[in-house]
């Protein structure tokens, strides 16, 4: 694999990077490291597994069990949520994994190597970690905050702080807040700044505990829609702890669900999680819309839609006649550019002479095949004529549908999907998907 | 007669600005007592503070030496010091150091303590070693506090040190204890004056330092 593609800047890494971060060891699993001519890692793993938890317990001098022999395997490249209510052991898991807790029994290993075994603040640095406020140093610029492990790497001063420059634009920060105190920034804007900060020196490995769960739903979403962007960019190995099943569902490759006392609940994709919750703890946590929230998985892109009960609003009365035959309840009227009014039933139309305000409201318009059927659904079920809208990417109409071909389609879907309901369109359509929700 | 007539005669005679008894000698005594003993109090009051900030542990200690520090009346050791060490520097130094020690480790341990623990814990999560996170993440978010602790030992300190006269040494308390003895009310008045004016530098200095020395990130956001 070439470096570059996947957005890894070692090019810009000092010589020694590789050694700093603990990357040089001996491979072991599935790996593919190389250097390049200038003694540079190039690559470093292709997929497998990263990050083993084995048969781990946490349990404290009082006796409390944080953890209860639990046992994961974090696949390399992928996110991975912890979920699960307060006192699950989900955050003592993760700080067990840059050991900011020592497990008490078992061991996890990183790319087959005992995490005890290793030198603690070297396997730290090799680490990002975003925590729940952010964590921000308040009497360091925004830039140097960012580039404090760099700086603890030894890079000079002025690369790290190119370095954390580049990172601000990566996270989506304005360039102009790079002299700014903390104090200066907004809640989500800081969260930015703990997110790049801890992907400062490129770890292979990402700890996020709650990081987005301080700030309000809106922005909430542009972090999580931020994070998948950066993870598809960046493809690193996130662990991500988070108490709201919504966040887990939306961001996670793999969900672990844990439940009070530190046990393991299922551990599963979150589609395969909704589709078939392991037991009535599972089912209960993520809540009764389930089913619907499923649909998120499913693309719009095989949904047959009716082009002929569509028409422009400048139509003649020949064209709504024409529009309306084969026995259509509601043809749905366009402005001239393509962009949807709203729904009239066709004896109701007089050509040339339509008055918008007197349309039935089409619902939310989904965009065919990169939305969800929960979208479509959605759409159709805001619509009191019961279609739906589909558009494209431009807003203009391609197409509509009826919440009978949605259900077939969702039927179509279930038995196409089985029980573990997984489709690889699950990301296209899940992202907006959610907004419906 | 009133005071400020008395400042002004005292002042305004030139007597006083020469010799060894003049205002510049005094107060180059005075100021000399007054930095040693606020370096010793420093070097015992603030690695003490921070290591015990730092980790958390010993603040029952902490808690008993200040209380014990600021029970303890500077003229009774001064005099109990004077008995058992005889003339010199030390027995001034003592009560000095022991009347500014409290204030410079109770706030510093308190400004450590006070800490938000989340950068605290971010800083460890990234790789940084415990005297990196002390001296990086801490202290600079302490320093406001800390240098309010060293800023009234210092004030206590250089309104205290005129107790060195008693015993035979020299500094601004020459001239109220000397002033007392010869019924010179000119001179209490005038020495009296000139400790109330280094106190007042002694806090401008401190407000300068911490201008420049605290970050405005944290200056303005606590």
């Amino acid at each position: 694999m070439e470096a570059g593609a996947r957005g890894c800047d070692f090019a810009r890494l000092p010589q020694n990077y590789c050694n700093t971060i603990g990357l040089d060891s001996p491979p072991n699993g599935p790996l593919d490291r190389g250097h390049r001519a200038d003694g540079l890692c190039q690559t470093r793993r292709v997929f497998g597994v990263l990050i083993r938890i084995d048969s781990v317990t946490k349990r404290y001098p009082d006796g409390t069990v944080a953890v209860d022999n639990l046992s994961l395997e974090i696949p390399d490249r992928s996110i991975t949520v912890f979920v699960g209510p307060s006192g699950c052991g989900k955050t003592t898991t993760l700080r067990m994994i840059n050991r900011m807790i020592e497990p008490s029994e078992g061991r996890i290993l990183l790319d087959g190597k005992d995490l005890a075994q290793q030198p603690v603040n070297t396997l730290r640095r090799s680490m990002g970690y975003v925590i729940q406020n952010a964590g921000l140093f308040q009497h360091r610029t925004i830039v140097d905050n960012i580039a404090t492990v760099p700086r603890l790497l030894g890079w000079s001063k002025d690369k790290a702080r190119e370095r954390a420059r580049e990172l601000m634009e990566r996270v989506g920060l304005d360039g102009a807040l790079a002299k700014r105190y903390p104090y200066q920034l907004s809640g989500g804007q800081q969260q930015r700044v703990g997110v790049a900060r801890a992907l400062a020196a490129d770890p292979p490995v990402l700890l996020m505990d709650e990081p987005f769960s301080a700030v309000d739903p809106v922005v909430r979403k542009g972090l999580q829609d931020e994070l998948l962007r950066i993870q598809a960019e960046l493809g690193k190995t996130i662990v991500f702890v988070t108490h709201d099943i919504d966040e887990a569902v939306k961001i996670g490759t793999n969900v672990a669900v844990m439940r009070t006392g530190g046990h393991l609940a299922q551990f599963a994709p979150p589609a395969e999680l909704l589709s078939n919750p392991a037991d009535d703890f599972v089912e209960d946590f993520l809540g009764a819309d389930r089913g619907i929230r499923r649909l998120s998985f499913f693309s719009t892109a095989g949904l047959g839609l009716l082009t002929t009960p569509i028409v422009a609003v400048d139509s003649t009365a020949e064209q709504i006649t024409e529009r309306s035959a084969g026995d259509v309840p509601y043809l749905l009227v366009t402005d001239v550019e393509g962009k949807p009014l709203g729904w009239s039933e066709p004896a109701l139309l007089t050509a040339g002479a339509v008055d918008p305000a007197r349309l039935l409201p089409y619902g939310r318009p989904f965009e065919h095949g990169k939305e969800s059927l929960r979208a479509a659904l959605d759409g159709a079920v805001l619509s009191p004529t019961g279609w739906a809208v589909a558009v494209g990417a431009d807003g203009r109409v391609t197409g509509v549908v009826s919440q009978q071909t949605i259900g077939e389609a969702i039927r179509a879907a279930h038995a196409e999907n089985g029980a573990d309901g997984h489709t690889d369109g699950r990301t296209d359509g899940r992202t907006d998907a959610k907004v419906a929700g | 007669m009133n005071v400020l007539h008395f400042i002004n005669s005292f002042f305004s005679d030139s007597a006083h600005w020469h010799g060894y008894d003049g205002i510049p000698t005094r107060m180059r005594e005075h100021i000399q007592y007054s930095l040693i003993a606020l370096a010793i109090a420093a070097a015992i009051g603030l690695p003490v503070g921070l290591l015990t900030g730092h980790t958390g542990r010993g603040g029952n200690s902490v808690a008993f030496v200040a209380t014990a520090g600021r029970a303890l009346p500077s003229f009774g050791l001064l005099v109990l010091m004077f008995v058992l060490l005889g003339l010199g520097l030390t027995p001034v130094m003592i009560p000095l150091v022991v009347l500014a020690v409290p204030p410079i480790l109770v706030t510093t341990y308190e400004a450590v303590r006070s800490v938000d623990p989340s950068p605290v814990d971010a800083a460890r999560g990234m790789g940084m070693a415990e005297s990196r996170i002390l001296f990086n993440v801490e202290l600079p978010v302490a320093l406001p506090l800390i240098l309010s602790g060293l800023r009234s030992a210092a004030i206590q300190i250089v309104s205290t040190a005129t107790i060195a006269a008693y015993v035979s040494l020299g500094g601004l308390g020459r001239y109220i204890v000397d002033g007392l003895y010869q019924r010179n009310y000119e001179k209490v008045v005038g020495g009296a004056t000139l400790v109330a004016v280094l106190a007042l530098v002694t806090l401008g200095i401190f407000w300068t330092v911490a201008r420049f020395a605290v970050s405005p990130g944290v200056r303005r956001s606590s």
